[in-house]
């Protein structure tokens, strides 16, 4: 096994070698997380919140629920979603397994509880603050949301970067749903599985550090855009 | 100061003067309990229509409870609230406002927030930037308009969230102890507020435990003990010959324990 | 920043980063149920694109364990099974899942070891001479454990051998539960003997001090069989393409294809499509 400092070296090669194929893959793999966390968090952001704002029946049991759907297995994820798409299961006549959007809903469905149970954490800190005043003012009840939603919104920035951590590392599911098809489904989590099964540890790794590259860009660039919106904001 | 009157059938110590205004809000029998605590006794209020009416009395008595039922922020279990003769609904609680002691502001620009409020009044455009700009001026906050709310100063943005309360045109406007946190100068500033604000017409119920302030703002006082309501009465009567003995020791400057203790002193060795 | 730039904001970075990709063009594609060993040697890599070439139909390879690719199968989850476990397969085509069964190529099985050779197994050609004496040396021995071809075959090799390895499980015998790359990984970490075939272990870049111990044992013959999913069991299955496919792996292009391929000079698989040893 080679040195850190050779796998490293072999990464940047990689990347400034600029291989389409591996463009390709990286390029799936944004496709597909990014896809996948933005319709978690147009489930989740509201969901969360209407979970830490109104009180209802259940309500605890919902925000416990979603506390233990944080650490659903990826695995089962992929298992249910391969079930539910099979050409034998219930959604097989839509033929979406073994295709991007497959793997989009299974890292939906694992991201979704994450972005909607620290959501509800964060609107239900906010909402202590504001609630006395919301309810002096008369604000109704989807005025209340979307005002928390939005004034969180900084914090909330932060619960879809985590969101997107945990989907674009996700590996089993994906690899189910998705087949790990070359050109059409391969991401830079299967392909690192695929190389490790090959024997090629220091590709893997190469890939590994690649794919660490890439989410600390992503979280670059989102924490760009918040300081950017804060520093606009406090001018 | 104009004759004042208050009366309180209910209030053993009250001094029995004749309302001249009609109520605007009466509370009858308020009582409240948590966690197995009696925090109110029936407590009885009579607010007078364009009054300024404070609310004093010890840390824990009750002051700023009693306000949150008035103003139907929390429900009673015990007792009713009643709004020009009628109990409180979510439609007549729009014709009050509240200011808090710590302003809550939204983590959105001066502008943004007194737009927030306005909006919920179901104002738009024109009439809503206009009267914007009216809140701006009189909190002179105008310069400020689109800095976020939060970085203001605490005098700032208190000023704010009192004229944002009156953007909503109420007609009773509650102030939980809003210059608590604040210097004399923004203390100031957010009387004379007030004072501008019940010229119009606007009924104002104080909660407050600064005797300065209730001198300068107060006409009735409404003095709470251990949620009991211990005197009532105008500001000049309750706070220089006060008859009960919590206000007595409340002026002194003294801890009153209850009815079977001696009160102590808040200072060793100070006379008593 | 107001609501409105903050919202564009973020919108535009979404949508920068998803259209750099735009989905492939949703041409005609077979679904192949494959297994890791044909995927992890790059034999597909090699002749796929010179079928494409020819017929303009894409494969897509799904490479899991054979006993994964059979239950895909019978699930319609795929139109062509491309796998190595001969009674499987006849089994799964005599339920009605598959059309019929052709052999396609065979390569065979090794077992690899450490160079220290524990068990002084380095030379045998008698495989179950040599399972004997790794049981009895109780030397470390990594299975794949999952059911695939491979597993299959290493169980019945056991079994010639007389020696029942599960119940020395946790022991000697280390089952990874994982495809044939990941056991290689695990038993060259652990200086296991491991029973791989001969192509994934000639393309395994992990080779460590590991090399082959057993070889050329008729028992360790390893046929690939490809079958047509049949459409009777599953109608959306598009069997037009993937007769296509089985086709032209049976035809002499295909099969010289599948013969050319070499790493370091090695042939990996040999065609017997035509009727060759079965």
């Amino acid at each position: 096994m080679d040195s850190f400092w050779s796998v490293l070296g072999g990464a940047f090669a990689l990347v400034f070698a600029l291989d389409p194929d591996l463009m390709e893959i990286i390029g799936l793999s944004m496709r597909v997380t990014l896809t996948a966390v933005f319709f978690a968090c147009l489930i989740g952001l509201p969901l969360g919140a209407a979970v830490g704002v109104f009180k209802f029946p259940g309500r605890t049991f919902l925000a416990v629920s979603l506390n233990a759907l944080m650490g659903l297995p990826p695995v089962v994820v992929g298992l249910v979603v391969y079930l539910l798409l099979s050409a034998s299961g219930p959604l097989g006549p839509l033929r979406l397994l073994y295709t991007p959007t497959a793997m989009i809903i299974a890292q939906m469905i694992i991201v979704t509880p994450i972005v909607a149970a620290l959501t509800r954490q964060v609107v239900d800190d906010l909402n202590r603050e504001y609630a006395e005043q919301f309810a002096s003012l008369g604000v109704g009840a989807i005025d209340r949301l979307v005002s928390l939603l939005w004034d969180a919104r900084y914090s909330l920035l932060t619960v879809a970067l985590a969101g997107f951590g945990r989907a674009v590392a996700e590996v089993g599911a994906v690899l189910i749903v998705g087949g790990n098809i070359n050109h059409v489904t391969r991401v830079m989590t299967t392909t690192i599985a695929l190389e490790t099964s090959k024997g090629n540890l220091q590709l893997a790794l190469a890939l590994g550090v690649i794919l660490l590259l890439i989410a600390f860009a992503v979280n670059a660039c989102v924490m760009a855009i918040r300081a950017t919106a804060v520093r606009a904001a406090y001018a | 100061m104009r004759d004042l009157a208050f009366d309180m059938p209910a209030a053993p110590s009250s001094c029995h003067r004749t309302a001249t205004g009609e109520p605007i809000l009466e509370a009858r029998n308020l009582g409240f309990e948590a966690g197995g605590q009696r925090l109110l006794h029936g407590v009885d209020v009579s607010v007078r229509r364009g009054a300024r009416t404070l609310i004093m009395g010890p840390n824990g008595a009750g002051k700023s409870l009693l306000l949150r039922l008035m103003h139907g922020l929390i429900k009673p279990k015990e007792g009713e609230v009643l709004w020009q003769g009628s109990p409180l609904t979510k439609k007549t609680m729009r014709a009050q406002a509240m200011v808090f002691q710590r302003p809550v502001l939204l983590r959105r620009s001066v502008l943004a927030n007194l737009k927030f409020a306005l909006s919920v009044r179901g104002l738009q455009g024109r009439p809503r930037a206009e009267k914007i700009d009216q809140a701006l001026a009189s909190a002179g906050l105008s310069h400020l308009a689109h800095r976020p709310a939060r970085v203001l100063s605490g005098g700032e943005q208190q000023r704010l969230a009192v004229v944002r309360a009156l953007a909503c045109e109420p007609d009773l406007l509650f102030l939980d102890e809003p210059t608590a946190n604040l210097d004399p100068a923004s203390t100031a500033a957010i009387e004379k507020l007030v004072l501008e604000a019940n010229a119009q017409g606007i009924t104002i119920v104080l909660v407050t435990h600064d005797a300065g302030q209730a001198k300068r703002l107060g006409e009735d006082v409404i003095f709470l003990q251990d949620g009991r309501i211990a005197e009532t009465g105008p500001v000049d009567q309750v706070l220089n010959r006060p008859r009960s003995e919590p206000a007595r020791a409340w002026r002194d400057g003294r801890l009153y324990l209850g009815p079977d203790l001696h009160s102590v002193s808040s200072y060793p060795g100070s006379n008593t | 920043m107001n609501r409105r730039t903050f919202l564009a904001t973020l919108l535009l970075a979404f949508l920068c980063a998803t259209s750099a990709q735009t989905a492939r063009a949703d041409d005609k594609f077979i679904i192949v149920q494959s297994t890791t060993s044909t995927q992890n040697s790059g034999l597909f890599e090699h002749i796929l694109p010179i079928f494409r070439d020819k017929t303009g139909i894409e494969v897509r390879v799904v490479a899991v364990g054979t006993g994964q690719a059979i239950r895909n199968a019978t699930n319609g989850d795929g139109d062509v099974l491309f796998v190595h476990s001969k009674p499987a397969e006849e089994k799964f085509v005599a339920d009605g899942f598959g059309v019929s069964r052709s052999d396609v190529m065979y390569n065979d099985f090794v077992i690899v070891g450490p160079a220290a050779d524990p068990a002084s197994v380095r030379g045998m050609s008698d495989v179950v001479a040599a399972l004997q004496k790794i049981a009895g040396a109780k030397a470390t021995f990594a299975s794949r454990g999952d059911d695939s071809g491979t597993h299959k075959a290493e169980l019945r090799l056991w079994q010639a051998a007389d020696i029942d390895a599960q119940a020395a499980s946790g022991e000697w015998y280390r089952e990874t539960g994982s495809g044939m790359g990941a056991t290689l990984n695990t038993g060259t970490g652990m200086g296991a003997y491991v029973l791989t075939d001969r192509a994934t272990w000639i393309a395994f870049g992990n080779k460590g001090n590991h090399e082959i111990v057993v070889e050329g044992d008729p028992r360790m013959f390893n046929q690939y069989g490809v079958i047509l999913v049949n459409p009777k069991a599953h109608p959306h299955v598009k069997s037009e393409e993937g007769q296509v496919f089985v086709d032209w792996l049976l035809s002499n292009e295909g099969q010289n294809a599948i013969a050319d391929y070499k790493i370091d000079g090695q042939q990996l698989f040999f065609p017997n499509g035509n009727g060759g040893p079965s």
